[in-house]
């Protein structure tokens, strides 16, 4: 992983400054900025900061980072992530943030967790969806259940479920549409595939996860307010982490709208994937 | 929400505050920096570029001759439009065509920029051009991406030139053999999703780029990017050294921040933005309109160029002579109603408009293109006599009307008021001297 090495070699705290003067607040502000995180967010971020260091009687620079970074750790609101079984996961998101990826990346985790996954091809609008769907589920050898493409999305998930049932099976995960919030039809559609999936399996346990994609700057929080108009939304998959994009935009998501973060993606691999890590995730963003 | 229309409304605010002061003081000009800041920021424009903006706008605006202005908000206004064309390139910059044919497209970006899609929608404009393109699918690595590319090229029949998981630098030439063999002239070509910072593939590139030496190399940006706008860019521009830039997903609730950033960095122009699903939302990118667009005065030149394409020539002298004879009748009416939808929509139109695209959220609630779309069900369901002379509509056509259409008598009779109220006042509009009292009196009402 020649870009992961490069990163790490990075992995450490650039400030130049010795004193708690204006320069290293404002080099402090412009690095949680650059983050996405919202100039907002980094200005409460900074006042708490100012407010903490004057409590503490801190003077030293690396006193003040070590309380940033756990003000930002604090921020993230992490709490234990327990899955439970049977377990309907839709997949929600705009256009070109990674979900199919992301479902291939979900099934590799589940079934190294020795649970059986099943997949529904629910993007019957983009051109080779479940094409791109079908090639992951034979690469990873799970089932999958698809619909010719323009076909309702609310009734290959229905065709998922009785399959799940019949099989006992642990894990669905739903591919839907891309769409750009702004849509309301599209919207509509996913209220639907929820609702067809509750009625058809009531006691399963139902997790919608939205993928937002690292890179996306404040757009991301207008994605998850449309989103969550429509369907409930339990969760956050944030992707292509990878690439220098710190996510920061997630700080204004977990606080104002409530919305964890569960998974994150690193890379276009199967096991590009992994359980939030608050700890790492922060040590980017003050790289 | 249209492309910018965040930044728009809370620009437009940060003025509507100075306007009230009057004479400017260089504390309130340093407030209201300091605000157009935190607009900028908020809008995903990179921190640094926002910085220097601000000091570029700020040591102008300090000026003794805008402190001494008699409308120094309204200068403080053009420096700040001026700037933001200056920041986004100035002109509209075209495609470069090659003068020896096949003209070379190459796509390049970030994964989920929407290379893809772009490269139907590029080639279906170029089409219309009457060009001849070819679309070479070169993403050898997410699983379909080459379907993809030929599901669209077969829905807008265009060819497209593919080898499989074939090494995409042997694909490419063979496609431009291709291409000069079938005397097709333009040739697009697809390439995979990579990050800046992915070494490898980024040689790939390289190696393309060597091997057929592009006409163009388009660098393709999510506009809803963030900060990362700036590395982006730069690394793909450092590798590969594009020509130009095409803003995708600018139909989102975007804030456009990129639009702003990438220029001053990498200093190549912004030649398309992509405004829609459709394969036909393609449009070039004026930075000096959008500037106009963003500071809510409106953007008529592009709502010119849109009526010029939605309507041509001949139906638009018909109308005007309709107009004048006062012979406009309800199948016109859905003519026009076609039209404003081929322009994109009421909402689009009106967000050109000087002094409303900052109040756009305002308007957003009260004009719904769903409207037009119940009047239009309306007049299908009239007679064709009904519709050349809607005053023979009375009570019982009306309810049969109202029924075929699947709406209530109301609807029908608000439809009737509004298109009488229109032939009314086009009546003034060509003879205001016979009118002349109540063109007063409408002037007054309306505010004038």
């Amino acid at each position: 992983m020649g870009i992961f090495k490069k990163f790490f070699e990075k992995l450490k705290y650039t400030f130049k400054h010795t004193e708690l003067d204006d320069d290293f607040y404002d080099e402090l502000e412009a690095l949680l900025v650059s983050s996405d995180m919202g100039v907002e967010t980094a200005m409460d971020i900074m006042d708490e900061l100012r407010d903490t260091c004057k409590q503490k009687l801190i003077k030293d620079t690396e006193r003040a980072q070590a309380e940033l970074k756990q003000i930002l750790i604090d921020k993230l609101n992490v709490q234990d992530i327990n899955f439970s079984y049977p377990l309907i996961i839709t997949v929600v998101g705009v256009n070109g943030v990674g979900k199919t990826t992301t479902i291939a990346k979900m099934t590799k985790f589940f079934t190294k967790n020795k649970k059986s996954v099943l997949l529904a091809a629910g993007d019957t609008f983009r051109a080779a969806a479940t094409e791109q769907l079908n090639t992951w589920a034979e690469k990873l050898k799970v089932k999958i259940i698809k619909q010719g493409e323009g076909a309702d999305s609310a009734s290959v998930v229905f065709d998922a479920i009785t399959s799940m049932k019949a099989k006992n099976m642990d894990v669905l995960i739903v591919d839907t549409a891309g769409r750009l919030h702004t849509k309301t039809n599209l919207m509509k559609e996913l209220e639907k595939i929820n609702n067809v999936a509750k009625r058809e399996y009531p006691t399963a346990n139902f997790l919608n996860l939205i993928v937002l994609d690292a890179s996306i700057g404040q757009n991301s929080i207008a994605q998850v307010k449309a989103f969550k108009d429509s369907v409930q939304i339990d969760g956050i998959v944030l992707t292509k982490l990878d690439g220098t994009s710190k996510g920061g935009v997630v700080y204004p998501i977990i606080n104002d709208l409530k919305v964890p973060i569960i998974f994150t993606g690193f890379g276009e691999g199967v096991d590009d994937l992994s359980l939030f890590d608050a700890n790492n995730f922060v040590d980017k963003i003050l790289m | 929400m249209a492309f910018f229309s965040n930044l728009s409304e809370r620009l437009n605010h940060i003025f509507s505050k100075l306007t009230k002061h009057g004479k400017l003081t260089a504390l309130e000009i340093k407030e209201a920096m300091r605000e157009i800041r935190v607009a900028l920021l908020e809008a995903d424009v990179n921190y640094t570029v926002a910085k220097d903006f601000i000091n570029k706008v700020s040591e102008k605006a300090q000026g003794e001759e805008i402190l001494k202005s008699l409308t120094p908000t309204q200068q403080v206004i053009k420096i700040v439009r001026d700037e933001l064309t200056t920041l986004m390139g100035g002109d509209n910059q075209k495609l470069n065509v090659s003068p020896k044919p096949p003209t070379i497209i190459m796509m390049c970006g970030l994964q989920g920029s929407g290379k893809t899609t772009l490269c139907g929608k590029l080639a279906l404009k170029l089409k219309k051009e009457n060009k001849k393109p070819l679309l070479v699918a070169c993403d050898i690595y997410r699983p379909a991406a080459i379907d993809q590319l030929k599901v669209l090229g077969k829905s807008i029949q265009i060819e497209v030139f593919e080898r499989g998981t074939n090494n995409p630098v042997k694909t490419v030439k063979e496609a431009i053999d291709y291409a000069n063999k079938f005397a097709l002239d333009t040739v697009i070509i697809d390439t995979a999703g990579r990050l800046q910072i992915d070494e490898k593939l980024m040689d790939e590139l390289k190696e393309i780029k060597k091997a057929i030496n592009p006409t163009e190399i388009l660098l393709v940006i999510d506009a809803m990017i963030g900060q990362e706008a700036v590395a982006v860019s730069k690394a793909f521009n450092d590798a590969l050294d594009v020509t130009g830039v095409v803003l995708t997903k600018t139909d989102g609730d975007t804030r456009g921040g990129a639009a702003l950033s990438i220029r001053s960095v990498i200093g190549k122009p912004i030649k398309f933005v992509g405004v829609g699903e459709k394969l036909t939302d393609l449009e070039p990118f004026y930075p000096d309109r959008m500037a106009s667009r963003i500071l809510g005065m409106g953007d008529v030149l592009t709502l010119i160029d849109k009526a010029q394409e939605a309507v041509d020539e001949q139906t638009a002298k018909e109308m005007e002579r309709k107009f004048r004879e006062n012979s406009f009748d309800l199948n016109d009416y859905i003519e026009q109603v076609n039209s404003l939808k081929k322009m994109g929509g009421l909402k689009a139109v009106l967000s050109m408009m000087p002094g409303v695209s900052g109040k756009m959220k305002q308007l957003e609630n009260m004009i719904d293109d769903k409207m037009l779309e119940k009047n239009k069900a309306i007049i299908q369901s009239m007679t064709a006599k009904e519709r050349q002379n809607p005053d023979i509509i009375n009570g019982s056509r009306r309810q049969r009307i109202a029924k075929g259409a699947g709406v209530s008598v109301n609807d029908v009779n608000t439809l009737l008021k509004q298109f009488n109220q229109s032939k009314e006042i086009m009546r003034m509009l060509k003879n205001p001297k016979a009118y002349g009292g109540k063109m007063a009196m409408m002037r007054k009402l309306m505010g004038g």
